[in-house]
């Protein structure tokens, strides 16, 4: 089992307007679990990101591996760059002018930040949950159904399997199968953001991206999201971001500690939380900041 | 009090101020701002009421059925239904050409120019043309239609009407398009759906009680225009008589109740004076009837 640590390594030479802080490079070490993190396949490798909101530096040489079919939770303080991070995997950020990411994303043997990637067909790979449940203004079933005849020719009767099919794995049929034809957002809000993951998950991506998906619903809600992406983590791999450490406790294999726009320190979340090498990372952990 | 606060200087006991003087100023800001509203409401309410009260005895079957009178003797018969139908269609057709056309420059100015140099210079024109009077437009209709044909027409009408509208249309939807949150428009691109399909399936719907709010009160600002048709669609005491020729909508001079009113108020018949009371009613019901509606339709219009 390996956890490796990540700091800034090749950072100094972009001339970032923000000063990063000095960090220790620790040498990457082994630490206790149940399996081996080199033999797991990845399904994204990123190596030496930058980002950049117009001239200010927000992301610094991050490198990180996504392992397949595992949760990865990003943690770290308010503005430390997780949501940032995390936009760079469906290349969202493309929706506004001035941000801009360099380095490399490989997904499928693939740079996804390459000039020649297929926006349309990597979102169909990289499926995302925002933090504010964003149902479509239109019905439950349309919803649900947007991907799926975005990128897939299915007959009537197929699509409503589907649409089914994507409902009841997100743990929302029952409530809602007798309001397919009511507007989405009728629902309340943790029903509109298993709403929103089932029309992630419907057009069957390979990729979860959740950006703080519980910040804005209440605990039950919550835990009930919580019990869906360890369910869904079979089919799919995932990346939450959370303010939560509980939570990123309870549903991470992995977990990835930022500050600053630094990724200090990529481990399994049972050493990240109990034997942290990072005293930045022991600092947030136990409260101390953030 | 013993205060023993350490600091530096000026922390001592401070000097109250005297209350009574704010709290004066705070009543008459109060009183005067009440004034001021009710003041506005009770010009409104006096401005409806004598036109109704006017206009009210033109109001009969023969106003909406009868074209204007061409007998200034007439005391009876006669009404306003050639200039009502004339200004339903020089405003339709207005409509026609400048909300299609607004709502892309808006999408244009919202969506995709955003910041840029060209959406920043639209926008600008957009809000000087806004501001350039209304008389203004109908002069440079004329120019560039009434002029080279040789004749007025109501489709001159409508092109001046037109212009008005484009600039209100575009601005509106770019201002209610950027009422939709921005997590819409990434839930929409994140599906892997390219931007033209957010944009119309997902923001433009979520946006569609105001879209719509906003186009029909672009219609009803230029429905009561005068000054735009005074040299182009002119007026006419007849019916319009279908497209072309004479008296057709793209051949001749068409009428229209803003300025048959014009005309009529200032005639020395009483018949006619009234006949343009009864006009003014008539606009004035439909404007505040359309505005009250739509307000009313679409006020739950933020459902996103």
């Amino acid at each position: 089992m390996v956890g490796t640590t990540v700091t800034d390594q090749t950072s100094q030479q972009q001339t970032p307007t923000v000063v990063p802080p000095r960090l220790e490079v620790s040498e990457e070490r082994r630490a206790g679990g149940d399996e081996d993190f080199e033999s797991l396949p990845s399904q994204i490798s990123v190596h030496n990101l930058d980002f950049f909101y117009g001239k200010e530096q927000a992301l610094f040489a991050n490198t990180i591996e996504i392992k397949k079919n595992r949760v990865t939770a990003v943690i770290g303080p308010s503005g430390c760059g997780k949501s940032t991070h995390i936009r760079t995997y469906n290349r969202i950020f493309n929706l506004y002018r001035d941000q801009k990411a360099r380095g490399e994303i490989m997904m499928d043997g693939e740079n996804i930040l390459s000039s020649q990637t297929d926006l349309l067909e990597l979102r169909r790979k990289v499926g995302m949950i925002f933090q504010k449940p964003s149902p479509f203004p239109m019905t439950v079933f349309d919803n649900v159904a947007y991907g799926l005849r975005q990128h897939y020719k299915l007959k009537r009767g197929e699509l409503s399997d589907r649409v089914e099919h994507a409902l009841k794995r997100s743990a929302i049929w029952d409530e809602v199968k007798h309001k397919l034809n009511e507007p989405g957002n009728a629902l309340s809000g943790g029903q509109q953001q298993r709403l929103c993951i089932a029309r992630a998950i419907a057009s069957e991506p390979e990729v979860l991206l959740m950006d703080e998906p519980s910040s804005a619903i209440d605990p039950v809600a919550t835990a009930k999201i919580e019990e869906l992406v360890l369910e869904l983590k079979s089919n799919y791999t995932i990346v939450i971001v959370t303010h939560n450490m509980q939570q990123a406790a309870r549903v991470s294999d992995y977990t990835a500690f930022f500050f600053e726009g630094y990724i200090v320190e990529f481990g399994p979340t049972t050493q990240i939380f109990s034997n942290p090498v990072q005293k930045q990372t022991e600092e947030y952990i136990t409260g101390r900041f953030g | 009090m013993t205060t023993t606060v350490a600091q530096a200087g000026n922390t001592g006991q401070m000097r109250r101020r005297p209350v009574a003087g704010r709290k004066l100023v705070d009543r008459l800001v109060k009183v005067s701002s009440w004034i001021a509203a009710w003041f506005g409401i009770f010009v409104m309410g006096f401005l409806v009421y004598e036109v109704i009260k006017r206009g009210i005895v033109a109001i009969n079957w023969d106003f909406f059925t009868q074209p204007t009178p061409q007998d200034a003797t007439m005391t009876s018969g006669g009404g306003m239904a050639n200039a009502i139908v004339g200004t339903l269609v020089i405003t339709l057709c207005a409509a026609l050409m400048a909300i299609p056309t607004g709502f892309l420059g808006g999408v244009y100015l919202a969506e995709f120019g955003r910041n840029g140099r060209v959406a920043t210079m639209v926008r600008m024109v957009a809000n000087v043309i806004m501001g350039v009077p209304s008389i203004v437009v109908g002069v440079f209709a004329f120019g560039i239609i009434v002029k080279p044909v040789q004749h007025y027409s109501g489709f001159a009408g409508s092109v001046a009407l037109a212009f008005i509208m484009l600039p209100v249309m575009a601005r509106t939807t770019e201002d209610i398009l950027n009422l939709v949150p921005n997590e819409l428009r990434e839930s929409g691109l994140a599906m892997g759906a390219p931007r033209w399909k957010v944009t119309l399936g997902v923001i433009c719907r979520a946006a569609r009680g105001g879209l719509i709010t906003g186009a029909t009160l672009a219609i009803v600002r230029v429905a009561g225009e005068t000054a735009p048709l005074l040299f182009t669609a002119l007026s006419s005491p007849y019916w319009m008589t279908g497209l072309f020729g004479p008296g057709g909508f793209f051949g001749g001079p068409v009428a229209n109740l803003t300025k048959t009113m014009f005309d009529f108020s200032g005639s020395p018949y009483s018949y006619w004076v009234q006949l343009a009371w009864g006009g003014a009613l008539v606009i004035i019901v439909a404007v505040l009837g359309m505005n009250i509606l739509v307000r009313l339709l679409f006020q739950r219009g933020k459902e996103w």
